[in-house]
């Protein structure tokens, strides 16, 4: 696998992680679907590595059941611009994931077809994977609660 | 609260019914279905766009079951996480535990002898039985064949009746830990399993019997509810929906865990890709499982039931009592519990539903730092769209019946 939007490869428990630049992630994305045949995207998820910088970690699980081959993609993010293109176009299957990393994470997806929350209300504040969100006694459902 | 997932479908919702500009337009209607429908088996709400009777627009919301299980992982310790796997998938929450436990298994680096990789699958095999029981009664009630479901649940009672045996628990068994089971297999387990198992096959025939001569049900499923394998790859569907469309596809086969790969079965398709494949497929994954349970009995291998791991696995009550090493792990693993090296993994199993993969980052320490479920149900949901796009409405409840999801497993 050669492209130029990869920085690093890495591979450890016999699975193969890529680090890819965060700028041409649909252009990495394209050429994995169409040339390397990684036609399913399992799922998108975050990390955030909080206080440490670059902060979060957009994660990618590629599979293939053709080649019977899984890959991670991961993308680095400061937390002064937590932005990253949409891959919707390349796989409609990030739809909902990226609308759920939105929702955890707060992590924009540029071009993405409806960012809205997808398991937290519309109004809710904060996004509550982040690791400076605390469990409890943040914010109740109720009024009554606190 | 409000809580809005399309806001096209708003949009429509609030504008002002006007005159069409062309009477011949056909006006549309918008249909808020849920959260509360039996049909949905949970909390789901879609809204709906109907042009008469048929559903142009289909806009799953989901979240009402959102409980923040990811986030209560990170603050648990690695063996505590287990108890909150079973809350994901209530219906197949030993297949959850199963997952968990191998991929934090492959962190630590332990082996797991064969005796508990065997009861692992066994384990794994009643909750895909029962998961599809559940499915298949429901199912067969949503469309209107009431009978099934009491078939199906007498047999999923024996099933609890069997996992409570070995766990003390009929649903929330945490049996499968980090390092090998819960506790040992108790006596005369092999007379229960073995009971349950040969009679089996003969209640499946039952439930076919039941469906099959029925042109009512039949004709509600044959040709309902198709949608193409290539629509299916893209948004994400795994399990008996793809395999009804005619990938043989299986984890179980393709990416072999917990030797699934010392045991003889088949993986069933068909090429229909409609609601009666998917119920043909999930019938004759039920005899397959049934043949995997009877061959664990029959196989089973000597020995331990948990890993030699003492930093990871809770010593016997008797060595704990006698010896000073083990009396000091124990001490350990109960008030700090283990660390798990730092690291990544992503593990996936072949549930009863589909791909479920945990993805877990350690960071060292004794919690996870963070625990990503990848789980079928929000997968397939994701395609409903698609599936209900101009299906007649009253179809809609076979084709959702079809997709067997669970919101805990799709909201976490």
């Amino acid at each position: 696998m050669n492209h130029e939007a990869i920085l690093e490869t890495h591979e450890a428990f016999g699975e193969r992680t890529l680090i890819a630049d965060p700028a041409q992630i649909v252009h990495l994305c394209r050429y994995l679907r169409h040339e390397e045949k990684f036609l399913r995207l399992s799922a998108v998820t975050a990390v955030d590595w909080y206080p440490a910088e670059p902060r979060f970690e957009v994660v990618y699980h590629l599979h293939s059941v053709e080649k019977n081959l899984r890959l991670r993609v991961k993308c680095r993010l400061e937390s002064a611009h937590p932005e990253i293109e949409s891959v919707y176009e390349v796989w409609r299957a990030a739809d909902w994931y990226e609308r759920e990393v939105y929702d955890m994470f707060g992590i924009r997806f540029l071009n993405h077809p409806n960012l809205v929350r997808i398991l937290m209300p519309v109004d809710w504040e904060g996004h509550p994977l982040r690791k400076d969100y605390p469990v409890h006694g943040y914010k109740y459902s109720y009024p009554e609660e606190s | 609260m409000k809580k809005i997932i399309d806001e096209d479908a708003v949009a429509t919702l609030a504008a002002p019914v006007a005159e069409p500009a062309n009477p011949a337009a056909p006006r549309l209607m918008t249909l808020n279905m849920g959260p509360q429908h039996p049909s949905t088996h949970g909390v789901l709400r879609i809204m709906l766009e109907l042009e008469g009777e048929t559903i142009r627009k289909a806009a799953p919301d989901i979240g009402f079951l959102h409980t923040g299980i990811e986030k209560e992982c990170e603050q648990k310790n690695w063996q505590q996480v287990v108890t909150l796997t079973d809350r994901v998938d209530y219906l197949a929450n030993l297949s959850n535990n199963l997952v968990y436990a191998l991929a934090v298994e492959k962190l630590l680096q332990i082996e797991i002898p064969p005796r508990a990789q065997w009861m692992r699958v066994m384990m794994a095999e009643f909750s895909r039985l029962n998961s599809h029981l559940v499915w298949l009664g429901t199912h067969a009630l949503d469309i209107g064949a009431m009978s099934v479901f009491f078939y199906c649940f007498r047999e999923r009672e024996d099933i609890l009746r069997i996992l409570e045996m070995f766990s003390g628990q009929r649903m929330m068994t945490s049996y499968i830990r980090i390092g090998g089971l819960a506790l040992e297999p108790p006596r005369g387990w092999e007379k229960a399993v073995g009971k349950f198992i040969r009679a089996f096959p003969s209640k499946v025939d039952e439930y076919e019997s039941l469906l099959d001569a029925n042109p009512i049900w039949t004709r509600r499923t044959q040709g309902v509810g198709y949608i193409s394998l290539e629509d299916m790859l893209d948004l994400g569907v795994t399990g008996p929906m793809i395999r009804a469309a005619g990938l043989k596809w299986d984890i179980r086969k393709s990416e072999p865990y917990s030797s699934y790969g010392k045991f003889d079965f088949e993986v069933p398709t068909r090429t229909e890709n409609d609601v009666y494949a998917r119920y043909r497929v999930r019938l004759t994954e039920m005899r397959q499982s049934a043949r995997i349970i009877t061959q664990a009995l029959e196989g089973m291998p000597e020995g331990a039931w948990t890993a030699d791991a003492p930093h990871v696995v809770l010593p016997d009550r008797e060595k704990m009592k006698t010896q000073m090493e083990a009396l000091i792990y124990h001490f350990k693993i109960v008030t700090e519990g283990f660390r798990v090296p730092a690291g990544e993994i992503y593990q996936c199993i072949e549930s009863p539903r589909g791909e479920i993969g945990y993805y877990i980052v350690s960071d060292g320490t004794s919690k996870p730092y963070r625990v990503h479920m990848r789980t079928p149900s929000f997968g397939n949901l994701q395609a409903l769209p698609v599936l209900l796009k101009d299906t007649l409405i009253a179809d809609s409840i076979a084709a959702l019946g079809s997709m067997d999801f669970v919101l805990g497993d799709t909201d976490r």
